[in-house]
C-alpha cells in the first residue's frame, strides 16, 4: 500500500539504529504513517482498546503474583491478604478481575464488529482466524484466573470444565486425571492453573502481534467494505487515528472506572468469598457472564459428549466462517438482508447468555434448544443461502466517493479539495 | 540408473535413507523428551499413596448417611431406609438409562441391579447388608456433588445441571450418562469398612 510518508531518522543515534535494526521505521511504517481508510467509525476503536486492556491484565498480573500463593491451603487466605492488606492491593485485584470482565466486553463488540462488516472476508481470512485462536486462549487465561482465588466457585468452575473432558470416549477419564494431576481438583490442579494462567497472556501478546501483523498486509477494512483504492481514500494512522483511539479508550476507560470504583463485586459472585469445599456444590453454579451463551449451549443438549461436542462447536464454527458466508459484499450496510439476520444472531447470542443464568428447568430448557439450534442454523444454513439469493445495494465507486456524499458533497469534488 | 553428471545424487536411495534415519532419530528423541513433560502431570506418588480410608459404621442409623473424603472425593457411606430398598428392587433394568453396575468390586459389565450396587457387593459383606450402600458421590455428568434424598427418584439429585438418581444411585434422569460410581470396599469387621 502506498504509504503517506518513508521514515528518515532525524538524528545520528536513530540513524546508527536505524541501519542495524529497522525497528524504528517499522514502529513508524506500522502505526504513525501507516495508510488507513479515512471512514472508520468508532466500531473500530476496540482492537486499541483490546490491546490496552491486554496490557492491563497483565501489569496487576505481574504484581498481583507478587502477593498470591498458589497452594490449595492457603490461596484463599492470600487473595483476602491481597485484598486487605497489601497496599493498594484491593484496586488491583478489582482492576485484574473486572478488567478480564471488559476484556470480554470488548472482545464481543470486536467480534460483532467483524460480522456486520464483513472483516474476515478474503484477503483478511488469516486476520480473523488469529482472532478466533486468540479469543480461545483468552477464554482459557480467564477460567484458570478464576480458579486461582480457590473460593466455592473457583473449585466448582474447575470441577465442571475439566469434567468437559471426561466426555471423550475411551480416554475421557485418563485425560482429566492427568489434567487435575490427582483423582479430584486438589492442590495439583491449583498450581499447574497458576503457571499456565502466567503463561498464556503472554502467548495471547504474541498472537495480538500476528494478528496486527496480518492486519497490515491487507490494511484495514472500512465501513463501506470497499478496497482503498487511492490515497484519496486513507489518512495516516497519526494523528487521525492515534487521537480517535485515545477518545475511545478514554470513554471506555470511564466505564471501567465505575465498575472498579463503585460495583467492584457486581459482576463476581458472593460464593466466591466461601472457601472450596470439595464435599459441597454450591446449590446454583454459574459461570462469569461471559461463558453464558456457551454454558447455554452445554446444557441444552440433553446427552453428555453431543453437549461438549456443541459446547466447542459453537466456538469452532467461527474457524470457518470466512468460508460459510458466501456473500462477496463485505459490509452488511450494503445487504439487506444479512443486516436483518446479523441482529437476530446478536439477539440470539444475548438471549442464550440470558438462559445460561436461569436454572436449567422447564421453558428455559425449551428456548435454550431452540435458541441452540438456531446458533448453528445461522452459520449452516443462513450465511450460505443468503450470499445465494440475496441483491445487494450498490456499493460506493471509492471510500472518499462514499465519504463525500455522506456529507452532503458531490463526488466530482472528490479530487479537487 | 547413475547420473553422471551429479555426482552427490549418484545413489539417490542410499540418500533418502540417510534422511529419512536422521529425521526417525529426531523424531523419537523430541519423543522421549517429550514424554517427562507430559507425564510429570499425572498424579504423583503423593497422590497415590492416599488410597484407602476407614469408616466406623456403627453409629450410622437407619436413613443416616456420613460422608467422608477419599482421594479427595466424597464418598458416602448411608444405611438406607426399608422403603428406599424396596422401591429400588421393584425397578426393571429395562427402565435404567445405564444397565451396568459402575461397581469397582464387581466385572465391569455386571448389571446394575440394586444387589451389585448395595453392599452385598462387597468384600466380607455378611448376609442383610443390603440396606448399606457406599458410593462416590459425584456426577457423572460434569462431577458436582448431587444432594442427597431429593429430586423424583428418592435418591440424589444434581443442583449442576438436574441430573436424578435413584436411592441406589442409578442415574433416572439426565443428563448424565452413567450411575454414580461405587469404590472398591470391604467390610473389615461388621461395623468398620475400608474404602479404596
Amino acid at each position: 500500500m502506498d504509504s503517506h510518508s518513508t521514515y528518515e531518522p532525524k538524528n545520528g543515534a536513530a540513524r546508527w539504529l536505524e541501519s542495524r535494526l529497522p525497528v524504528l521505521g517499522l514502529v513508524h511504517s506500522s502505526f504513525i504513517a501507516f495508510p488507513t481508510p479515512r471512514n472508520l467509525n468508532y466500531w473500530w476503536n476496540f482492537g486499541a482498546i483490546l490491546t490496552f486492556m491486554l496490557a492491563v491484565q497483565i501489569i496487576t498480573g505481574i504484581v498481583l503474583a507478587m502477593h498470591y500463593t498458589p497452594n490449595a491451603a492457603l490461596a484463599l487466605d492470600s487473595t483476602e491478604s491481597i485484598m486487605r492488606d497489601v497496599n493498594y492491593g484491593w484496586l488491583l485485584r478489582y482492576l485484574h478481575a473486572n478488567g478480564a470482565s471488559l476484556f470480554f466486553f470488548a472482545v464481543y463488540i470486536h467480534i460483532f464488529r467483524g460480522m456486520f462488516y464483513g472483516s474476515y472476508k478474503a484477503p483478511r481470512e488469516v486476520l480473523w482466524i488469529i482472532g478466533v485462536l486468540i479469543f480461545l486462549v483468552m477464554m482459557a487465561t480467564a477460567f484458570m484466573g478464576y480458579v486461582l482465588p480457590w473460593g466455592q466457585m473457583s473449585f466448582w468452575a474447575a470441577t465442571v470444565i475439566t469434567n468437559l473432558f471426561s466426555a471423550i470416549p475411551i480416554v475421557g477419564t485418563t485425560v482429566t486425571t492427568w489434567l487435575w494431576g490427582g483423582f479430584s481438583v486438589d492442590n495439583a490442579t491449583l498450581n499447574r492453573f497458576f503457571s499456565l494462567h502466567y503463561l498464556l497472556p503472554f502467548v495471547i501478546a504474541g498472537l495480538v502481534m500476528l494478528h496486527i501483523w496480518a492486519l497490515h498486509v491487507p490494511g484495514n477494512g472500512n465501513p463501506t467494505g470497499v478496497n482503498v483504492k487511492s490515497k484519496d481514500d486513507t489518512v495516516p494512522f497519526h494523528p487521525y487515528y492515534t487521537i480517535k483511539d485515545v477518545f475511545g479508550l478514554s470513554v471506555f476507560l470511564i466505564l471501567f472506572a465505575w465498575i472498579v470504583f463503585y460495583i467492584p463485586n457486581f459482576l463476581g459472585h458472593p460464593d466466591n468469598y466461601v472457601a472450596a469445599d470439595p464435599l459441597k456444590t454450591p446449590a446454583h453454579i454459574v459461570p462469569e457472564w461471559y461463558f453464558l451463551p456457551f454454558y447455554a449451549i452445554l446444557r441444552s443438549i440433553p446427552n453428555k459428549l453431543l453437549g461438549v461436542i456443541a459446547l466447542f462447536g459453537s466456538i469452532a464454527i467461527l474457524l470457518f466462517l470466512p468460508w460459510l458466508d458466501t456473500s462477496r459484499i463485505r459490509s452488511a450496510v450494503y445487504r439487506p438482508i444479512y443486516r436483518q439476520f446479523f441482529w437476530i444472531f446478536v439477539i440470539v447470542t444475548i438471549g442464550l447468555g440470558y438462559l445460561g443464568s436461569q436454572p436449567p428447568e422447564g421453558i428455559y430448557v425449551i428456548i435454550g434448544r431452540i435458541l441452540t439450534v438456531y446458533y448453528f442454523l445461522h452459520f449452516l444454513v443462513i450465511l450460505p443461502v443468503i450470499g445465494i439469493v440475496e441483491k445487494p445495494k450498490p456499493l460506493p465507486a471509492s471510500i472518499s466517493e462514499a465519504v463525500l456524499a455522506k456529507n452532503g458533497h458531490a463526488p466530482a469534488v472528490a479530487g479537487a479539495k | 540408473m547413475v547420473d553422471i553428471h551429479d555426482a552427490d545424487h549418484a545413489d539417490p536411495s542410499r540418500r533418502d535413507f540417510l534422511y529419512i534415519a536422521t529425521g526417525a532419530v529426531g523424531a523419537v528423541g523430541a519423543a522421549l523428551v517429550a514424554w517427562p513433560l507430559i507425564d510429570q502431570m499425572n498424579p504423583d506418588a503423593a497422590a497415590l499413596a492416599l488410597a484407602t480410608v476407614e469408616v466406623d459404621i456403627s453409629s450410622i442409623a437407619v436413613g443416616q448417611s456420613v460422608v467422608v473424603k477419599w482421594r479427595g472425593k466424597p464418598v458416602v457411606v448411608r444405611q438406607r431406609t426399608p422403603e428406599e430398598i424396596e422401591g429400588v428392587k421393584k425397578v426393571a433394568l429395562g427402565d435404567l438409562i445405564d444397565p451396568i453396575a459402575r461397581n469397582d468390586n464387581l466385572p465391569a459389565d455386571a448389571p446394575a441391579t440394586d444387589e451389585n450396587r448395595s453392599a452385598m457387593s462387597a468384600s466380607g459383606a455378611a448376609k442383610g447388608k443390603e440396606a448399606w450402600f457406599v458410593m462416590v458421590q459425584i456426577c457423572t455428568h460434569l462431577g458436582c456433588v448431587p444432594l442427597g434424598q431429593q429430586g423424583d427418584f428418592d435418591g440424589w439429585f444434581c443442583p449442576c445441571h438436574g441430573s436424578q438418581y435413584d436411592a441406589a444411585g442409578r442415574v433416572r434422569h439426565g443428563p448424565a450418562p452413567e450411575n454414580m460410581v461405587i469404590p472398591v470396599y470391604s467390610f473389615e469387621t461388621d461395623t468398620k469398612i475400608k474404602i479404596g
